[in-house]
């Protein structure tokens, strides 16, 4: 019987989020003042030692990030570091609950790295809607202030640290980290041309450190309990935990932190509660829109990036959508393909002219009584083009649902 | 006046703009930003009208027509779809006696389609003003009108 594994969501139930006191009380900020302490070299080789990936889907190294962004630009005056907290990827609510119940955990993870890069200021973009992490947000940085714990010059910078809430207005794609910048700058979120990576030319074009919630947020127990202590959860190459949300035909849908590597089945059956009364297993979508179709031949298979992307199945951002023999592949696939139009941006011609085709073969598709392979066909060809020659992540990952549709559920049923 | 107020409360620089809307059109009782709104904002910004209501018009959030004082974001996502989503907006529909992307003859609510709420769990789910609800059944959704109803007609 897998149990769950809390060191990011460690305080979540135990503690008031709107009080920085019973923060401080569980051993919140020893961190962070560890952190401040240390020479910001040891302390990016502890991140990068911890193998920490960044939770917000890609998976990449955090520490090796965060060495990037403090080695741009040796002579630019700003260095940003910004907290992507524009949760829009459907299925995924990870970050809510992070920050509706232990705001602090995240925001000392974010005083922890701005020591790393030494940066001069920074940001949380947070979606819009999100309207009570908003508050308790807003609370826990006033709190912080009243503190002094931006007052301590542990960047170097001459006027301090501070943190601001920007707050997002309803769009997906600027949860994509070049169009968050555009949109933190005040403008209409559309993507830019990537390289430039944010560590070198971020924010108003100085170096940027851009994470997700959950990534800041496992820094205080890596900085406190050492890179070592870390690395004995998980697997080699994903250490650490991961929080997943389970949401469709599951007894116990919701939010649950386990080891890297726990099979998807521990998770479905053991955590949340297995299958809802009447239904059995189908397929889970795995990493929400942008995600990938699975069958039950992966229920076996250990939750990590690596073993998952040699299958051709991604991890994401710890969206587990579970789907039962009721549900039909063909409209789940439209309705994603749906939600991808919605949100094209439209500023480049490939996924604004693509995304509206591939719903009209869809709806050709579900309106025949038996798949067309013809449309299929044109399906893939269409979704693997925007892919080569759309601009930014949004348009590239299309392909990812119907492939893997196709791939698990050749007729699509 | 009430703009010249929310907009002190921001220093008049443009990556300010979202958040000064934001404000703004919390505090408008319809729920939306006027023309004439916009203009101010754009003065204050040291910009463009365009600039202001280019922006305006790309996030969904903000709206330049008048809404309700209770926004309802219905998510019709894709898990609240596989939920059963495609039924609420026929329901609330009925009990409003509107549509959707329209608003009750009281000005009270306004019915608009939302995408991933992230609230998942809860599916299928919406939104009413800042409060979260979910998962939906017609017996639920005529609760949450009817008490939202009853408050309302107390407080006036």
């Amino acid at each position: 019987m897998t149990e769950e594994k809390r060191i990011v969501l460690g305080n979540t139930g135990k503690i008031n989020p709107e009080r920085i006191e019973d923060y401080i009380s569980a051993g919140g900020y020893e961190a962070f003042n560890k952190a401040a302490g240390m020479d910001p070299v040891d302390l990016i080789d502890e991140i990068i030692e911890s193998g920490l990936r960044g939770r917000g889907g890609a998976g990449f190294s955090t520490g090796m990030k965060e060495r990037f962004t403090s080695e741009a630009c040796m002579r630019c005056d700003n260095r940003y570091i910004i907290c992507n907290a524009d949760e829009g990827e459907p299925g995924t609510f990870k970050d809510r609950v992070i920050i509706e119940n232990d705001p602090h955990i995240f925001l000392e993870g974010m005083l922890i790295a701005a020591r790393a890069i030494m940066a001069t200021k920074g940001y949380v973009y947070i979606r819009g809607e999100y309207s009570l992490a908003i508050r308790r947000l807003e609370k826990a940085i006033s709190d912080m202030r009243r503190k002094g714990l931006f007052g301590k010059n542990f960047t170097g910078s001459d006027n301090g640290f501070d943190i601001e809430i920007k707050k997002g207005a309803g769009s997906y794609l600027c949860g994509e980290e070049l169009t968050l910048l555009e949109s933190l700058e005040g403008k209409r979120g559309y993507p830019r041309i990537k390289p430039p990576f944010p560590a070198e030319k971020g924010l108003w074009g100085s170096p940027t450190l851009v994470n997700n919630v959950e990534t800041f947020a496992c820094l205080p127990a890596i900085i406190s309990n050492g890179a070592g202590w870390y690395r004995s959860f998980g697997t080699e190459k994903s250490p650490g935990t991961k929080i997943f949300t389970i949401s469709g035909k599951v007894k116990k849908p919701g939010y649950y932190e386990v080891e890297m590597g726990t099979t998807l089945r521990s998770l479905v059956y053991d955590l949340a509660g297995g299958m809802s009364e009447g239904s059995s297993f189908k397929a889970a979508l795995l990493g929400g829109a942008a995600g990938t179709f699975a069958d039950r031949s992966v229920l076996d298979y250990k939750l990590e990036y690596d073993s998952f992307k040699e299958m051709g199945i991604t991890l994401g951002s710890g969206a587990v959508i579970v789907m039962d023999e009721k549900m039909s592949i063909a409209d789940v696939l439209n309705s994603i393909l749906r939600f991808f139009e919605h949100e094209s941006c439209g500023k480049c011609v490939p996924c604004r002219v693509g995304s509206g085709q591939l719903l009209l073969l869809m709806e050709e598709i579900m309106t025949g009584n038996s798949v067309n392979w013809e449309f299929t066909g044109r399906l893939v060809e269409q979704a693997l083009f925007m892919e080569k020659t759309s601009l930014c992540p949004l348009g590239q990952s299309h392909i990812l649902p119907i492939r893997s549709a196709i791939r698990f559920f050749p007729d699509l049923k | 006046m009430e703009i010249e107020k929310i907009l002190r409360k921001h220093s008049p620089e443009p990556e300010n703009l979202l958040n000064i809307l934001h404000d703004l059109q919390d505090a408008h009782p319809e729920n939306y930003l006027p023309e004439s709104c916009l203009k101010e904002v754009a003065s204050y910004l040291n910009t463009t009208l365009a600039q202001v209501y280019g922006v305006v018009n790309y996030y969904t959030m903000f709206s330049t027509v008048p809404r309700g004082k209770y926004i309802i974001r219905v998510c019709h996502s894709p898990v609240c779809h596989m939920m059963g989503s495609r039924t609420i907006p026929g329901i609330l529909e009925q009990f409003l006696g509107t549509g959707m992307n329209e608003t009750t003859a009281d000005g009270l609510f306004h019915l608009e389609y939302s995408e991933c709420l992230g609230i998942c769990s809860i599916a299928p789910a919406m939104m009413v003003g800042e409060e979260i609800h979910g998962p939906l059944t017609e017996e639920s959704i005529e609760k949450i009108i009817t008490g939202i109803r009853a408050r309302e007609n107390k407080n006036r």
